[in-house]
């Protein structure tokens, strides 16, 4: 499948959407599996909870919150898009979803670290 | 563009082949200023290899017969100049993205039309010779909705630009879709839920991913995005409320 | 049937929009101070809020992404027919599954 050479905004914003949507199912069974091991198994889930406490890890996380954020935020963006009312502006609405993934993810980071 | 009052040459790659694949073959075509891209594809085949086959018709950016792949991006070759697409002297044309391949430039443009009539874009009436003129209200929301969207000439570059019909063979595509936005817009059209039905199944509008390469690479400035948009509003509308 | 598709994946979107807000807005608070299984425990454990809270998250999530990943799948990787809507229905079971024995695990009273 060969894609187009020059990409735009809103392109930009079609693949981080189905990037970050690809990126978080592949990562909630590993989410689920973690969170039973406390069930059943407790003290491999503090085992795993200071293995999170490295450095790594807490980028890697910081990594997962921006990825929720920019999905969620964008896909607010596509329902406004789809059901409400024809606007223009979606370059816009865009960029303003990234900023605000990067201010919510941002304040998870700095309290995580 | 004969002569020699040229100001150097670019080099040009042009795809050459048919449905069982092909390859790209280089020419080195006299530059002349305000050339199109068109211009260099009549002139490698006037004066280079008459073998080349391509379209173009009207020449002036009406008809739509031109469109072609340029480094990558469908546009209209004759109202596209050199000088905006060279990259270091270098140029490279290919056939339409997502439509089989006839010859070298011409691309087969049966799958694109089929979809414009899938998409429920044949107009059914709902007055005889016996009933006056329908009037058309150009004021009225619903018809500026359509006229934003009649316009389109069936160029198929939205088409090609579309990497959801890329990955999808069954996907309407832009082009079909926004004419049946036209048609749910038209006062005068009796189909209007037939239209729906036709872009609810599988390929329809509810795959559109809103890249929006339709919206940027319109020749003519049409926004299949927004008609698409509008196509889902008006089916879960139905949906919720029966209308 | 790809309409429906369409209808549930974007209304289990809005579903989870207060969810993820609420999650996020979780995960800042609990992750200071460093998270500890007893910490988060406490919260959660004999909860009938959380397991609301993250029942509800887990089925609309299963539901959302089987969709998603369905049509990637088809997109990118040219999958179609039976297999497709097979694995589309294996990842929403799959996910409803391990997403329901996480929210026991960490709502359930021991």
């Amino acid at each position: 499948m060969t894609y187009l050479r020059r990409a735009h905004p809103l392109w930009f914003a079609y693949l981080l959407h189905r990037i970050s949507g690809l990126a978080l199912a592949l990562f909630l069974p590993v989410h689920f599996w973690v969170l039973s091991r406390a069930l059943t198994a407790p003290q491999d889930l503090d085992r795993f909870l200071a293995f999170a406490e490295l450095p790594a890890v807490k980028l890697a996380e910081w990594g997962l919150v921006f990825l929720l954020s920019v999905h969620a935020f964008g896909g607010l963006r596509l329902l406004a898009l789809e059901w409400l009312p024809w606007q223009p502006r979606h370059k816009t609405l865009a960029a303003g979803a990234v900023a605000l993934s990067m201010l919510v993810s941002g304040t998870f980071f700095l309290q995580a670290w | 563009m004969s002569g020699t009052d040229g100001i150097g040459t670019i080099n040009v790659s042009v795809w050459r082949g048919g449905p069982e694949g092909g390859a790209y073959q280089q020419f080195d075509v006299p530059r002349h200023e305000s050339q199109t891209v068109l211009d260099t594809v009549a002139w490698i085949q006037q004066e280079a290899d008459p073998t080349l086959s391509y379209r173009f018709a009207c020449r002036v950016g009406m008809c739509g017969s031109c469109a072609m792949m340029v480094n990558g991006v469908p546009r209209w070759t004759c109202r596209t100049h050199v000088d905006k697409v060279l990259h270091d002297d270098r140029m490279e044309i290919a056939p339409l993205r997502n439509l089989p391949v006839i010859k070298d430039l011409a691309a087969n443009m049966d799958p694109f039309f089929d979809k414009w009539v899938k998409a429920g874009g044949v107009f059914e009436g709902t007055d005889t010779r016996q009933d006056g003129f329908a009037p058309v209200v150009h004021e009225s929301a619903d018809r500026a909705e359509a006229d934003a969207g009649i316009e389109c000439i069936n160029c198929a570059v939205c088409y090609a630009s579309c990497d959801t019909v890329a990955g999808d063979p069954n996907f309407l595509g832009p082009a079909a879709l926004n004419r049946a936005w036209t048609l749910v817009n038209d006062a005068k059209d009796a189909s209007r839920d037939r239209v729906l039905d036709a872009v609810s199944a599988s390929g329809g509008c509810h795959s559109c991913h809103s890249m929006g390469n339709c919206q940027q690479y319109c020749p003519n400035g049409l926004s299949p995005l927004s008609a698409i948009a509008g196509l889902k509003r008006a089916t879960v509308r139905r949906a919720f409320r029966g209308r | 049937m790809e309409f429906r598709l369409y209808l549930l994946q974007r209304i289990s979107a809005l579903i989870m929009v207060p969810l993820v807000l609420g999650h996020i807005a979780v995960m800042i608070y609990a992750v200071q101070d460093g998270l500890s299984t007893d910490e988060i425990l406490s919260r959660t454990r004999g909860s009938v809020f959380w397991a609301v809270f993250y029942g509800t998250f887990v089925v609309a999530v299963a539901i959302h992404a089987a969709i998603g990943l369905r049509t990637i799948t088809r997109e990118w990787l040219g999958v179609t027919g039976v297999t497709l809507d097979g694995f589309a229905a294996a990842t929403c079971f799959g996910l409803l599954a391990m997403g329901m024995n996480a929210v026991a695990a960490v709502t359930l009273a021991p």
